[in-house]
């Protein structure tokens, strides 16, 4: 099949759409220059891909955990980093050395092989779960049929992982840890699948690329034709990226790992390049998830004004990315941990129910766009919407209405 | 909405019948550290980071650290101080150590040979600042004491220790120039006795003389009784002045204190 792509493809080797798939093309025709069998061809073109995806994203990795710690240090006014070279490009280098030199302490209690494997097993899904994301309109390193339910059964995978460490630890906080991690994460997983299904229910496939492409074009002439702007996609689109904070474990639902209560949580008892790892396998958790809402949501590579397609797509989703990893930074940046009650309340009795609302929106939204009431849709989908909405506003103010504080032991 | 708010302490959410919406806060939150965000990229007022090893704070004139010596004009024959040992008495984790100078004879040379101060054992209590009858131990303001080996380095000796009055005065003007001012007045003081001193010793030596001269004109009496006047006037000059000038500085060091 790549071989026949090879022959048929007409754009030159360095046009700035197929710019990313270089490595694989370039192997690809070394290959085939030196008559290699095909299976070998498909082999070393994929591997080149999958190559540059990690190259990619590593490098994302290394700039992120920078930027991060510089947007951080600017909220708070101070500078950052900015020893290791020209405004600190290097200290994720410095960093990485750093990680890299640190004695491995195993503790004596551990089980040797999970412990080990936890930190592998944190990587790999997120890897294989950046797999199927289509970066570009040629950009996607594995087309495939099934790729949201890939991409979901994979992430889950990240749960064992995080349980392994917790579990082989042998130390109360990594098990503490593990065990806030597993509840946080298969409660919230719930409200991300089930905003996902209403993308699902409208676009009609779980393959990734058609439900980029099918968000393609303009309403109006100007506005894009992206889930987010929807009413149910707005909806899911909240939920979904709420339900991904959480599900990257950072803040505000950073609990697993809650410094100030259980040390590291289930990274108490690692170091070095395991922790390294660990740290890794987050962030590229957090590019997976953010790259899937980008997709699910925010029209993948498509962009976002008409008469700019001149620019290549996956600059477009990289931008995408970039703006939704800002919006994670500010967040981190500005709002406080919840307890773990309120964790759960949130999921259980706030995101599930809303998202479980988007389904029967998003069904009535795509019977009535099918059958030509595009107004209609938007009449009968919007106060469904708002219902919750209003049911929360109301409740809140109630519980805002404050009586005189009653003290059963203290003299008031 | 009820908004008896009497006997509550916490500002009140919002005016009675005013419907707040949920996630405002959040907003609002959001909101405050965006503008520290995009502020500190231009408000030079917000950053006020100083880059430490380039640049420095300036050190209050009350900061002190670890003590110093003073000298006048030159660290030799300028050092103030006269190894007498009150701070090294003084000192409460006992930092000082100080070894009197002595010329060949064993004669005490009023200087110290050895004057250590240990770093890593003085608090910095500024005790031996205090009690000095000499102006000569003062505080310093250096903090980058950090050395790369813990034994010699940590101990400082008579050379890092003595620091010029110039010094001082850039330190602590105002502590410097009291004392300075206090010295010169001592000083001029000082003068003024000795010439007295002088002018009464020359009256006594012209008169001496006289009576030597007369003597010898007698022709009768020993020579011993004039040699005997001469030589004690010096000693006992010497063993006054330093009892003058403890009693004439102990009241104003306590006035001049920080």
């Amino acid at each position: 099949m790549t071989f026949l792509i090879a022959q048929t493809e007409e754009p030159s080797l360095w046009s700035p759409e197929w710019l990313p798939l270089l490595p694989k093309r370039l192997v690809e025709n070394l290959l085939e220059h030196f008559n290699a069998p095909e299976w070998l061809i498909s082999l070393g073109g994929t591997g080149a891909g999958a190559a540059t995806v990690l190259a990619v994203f590593m490098t994302g990795f290394a700039l992120l955990s920078l930027i991060e710690r510089k947007t951080l240090a600017r909220v708070q006014n101070r500078i950052g980093p900015n020893r290791a070279g020209w405004f600190g490009i290097l200290q994720p280098v410095a960093d990485g050395i750093k990680m890299l030199t640190k004695e491995d302490i195993v503790p004596a209690k551990a089980e040797k092989l999970l412990h080990l494997l936890a930190p592998i097993l944190i990587v790999v899904p997120a890897i294989l779960a950046l797999g199927v994301l289509p970066y570009g309109k040629e950009w996607i390193p594995v087309p495939m049929e099934l790729g949201l339910l890939f991409f979901f059964a994979v992430g889950s995978l990240t749960e064992l992982a995080v349980f392994m460490a917790g579990w082989a630890s042998g130390s109360k906080f990594p098990m503490l840890g593990a065990m806030r991690a597993i509840s946080q994460m298969v409660s919230y997983e719930l409200p991300l699948v089930l905003s996902a299904i209403a993308v699902i229910m409208v676009s009609g496939t779980l393959s990734l690329p058609d439900i980029v492409s099918q968000q393609g074009g303009f309403h109006l002439g100007f506005l894009p034709a992206w889930n987010i702007l929807t009413p149910w996609g707005l909806v899911g689109g909240l939920v979904f990226f709420i339900a991904s904070i959480a599900e990257a474990n950072r803040c505000p639902f950073d609990l697993p790992e809650g410094e100030s209560e259980i040390v590291a949580g289930h990274m108490t008892e690692y170091s070095g390049f395991k922790y390294a790892l660990f740290f890794m396998g987050e962030y590229l958790g957090l590019f997976a998830i953010s790259g899937l809402g980008v997709t699910l949501f925010l029209g993948g590579w498509q962009a976002p004004l008409p008469g700019l397609d001149f620019v290549p797509s996956w600059i477009w989703f990289f931008g995408k990315l970039a703006v939704i990893i800002f919006f994670f930074l500010w967040i981190r940046a500005t709002w406080p941990r919840l307890r773990m009650d309120q964790l759960m309340r949130f999921g259980w009795l706030g995101l599930i129910p809303l998202s479980l609302l988007t389904i029967p929106a998003a069904g009535i939204w795509s019977l009535l766009q099918r059958s030509q009431h595009g107004l209609l849709a938007w009449l009968v989908t919007v106060p469904l919407l708002l219902v919750p909405f209003v049911i929360m506003t109301v409740l809140f103010n109630k519980r805002l209405a404050r009586s005189n504080r009653t003290y059963r032991f203290a003299e008031s | 909405m009820k908004s008896d708010t009497q006997s509550d302490p916490r500002p009140a959410p919002a005016k009675s019948g005013k419907w707040v919406l949920p996630g405002l806060g959040l907003l609002q939150g959001l909101a405050v550290t965006g503008r520290n965000l995009i502020e500190s990229f231009y408000k030079k007022e917000r950053m006020t980071t100083i880059q430490y090893p380039e640049q420095r704070a300036p050190i209050s004139p009350n900061y002190r650290n670890i003590p110093f010596l003073c000298y006048d004009d030159n660290p030799e024959a300028g050092l103030r101080c006269t190894a007498c040992k009150i701070c090294e008495k003084s000192c409460p984790p006992q930092c000082i150590y100080i070894v009197m100078d002595r010329d060949e004879h064993g004669k005490v040379r009023n200087r110290p040979k050895v004057f250590d101060i240990d770093s890593s054992v003085c608090m910095g209590c500024g005790l031996c600042a205090e009690v000095c009858p000499f102006d000569s131990i003062y505080m310093d303001g250096e903090f980058e004491l950090a050395t790369d080996d813990r034994f010699d380095s940590l101990q400082l000796h008579l050379d890092d220790l003595s620091k010029s009055a110039e010094y001082h005065l850039q330190l602590r003007p105002k502590q410097a120039t009291e004392v300075l001012e206090r010295r010169k007045a001592d000083a001029e003081k000082k003068a003024a006795k000795a010439a007295a001193k002088a002018k009464a010793d020359a009256e006594k030596k012209a008169k001496a003389e006289a009576e030597k001269k007369a003597a010898a004109e007698a022709e009768s009496e020993p020579e011993a009784a004039t040699e005997k006047n001469e030589n004690e006037a010096p000693e006992a000059k010497k063993a006054e002045a330093p009892q003058q000038e403890l009693k004439a500085e102990q009241p104003k060091e306590e006035g001049g204190g920080e």
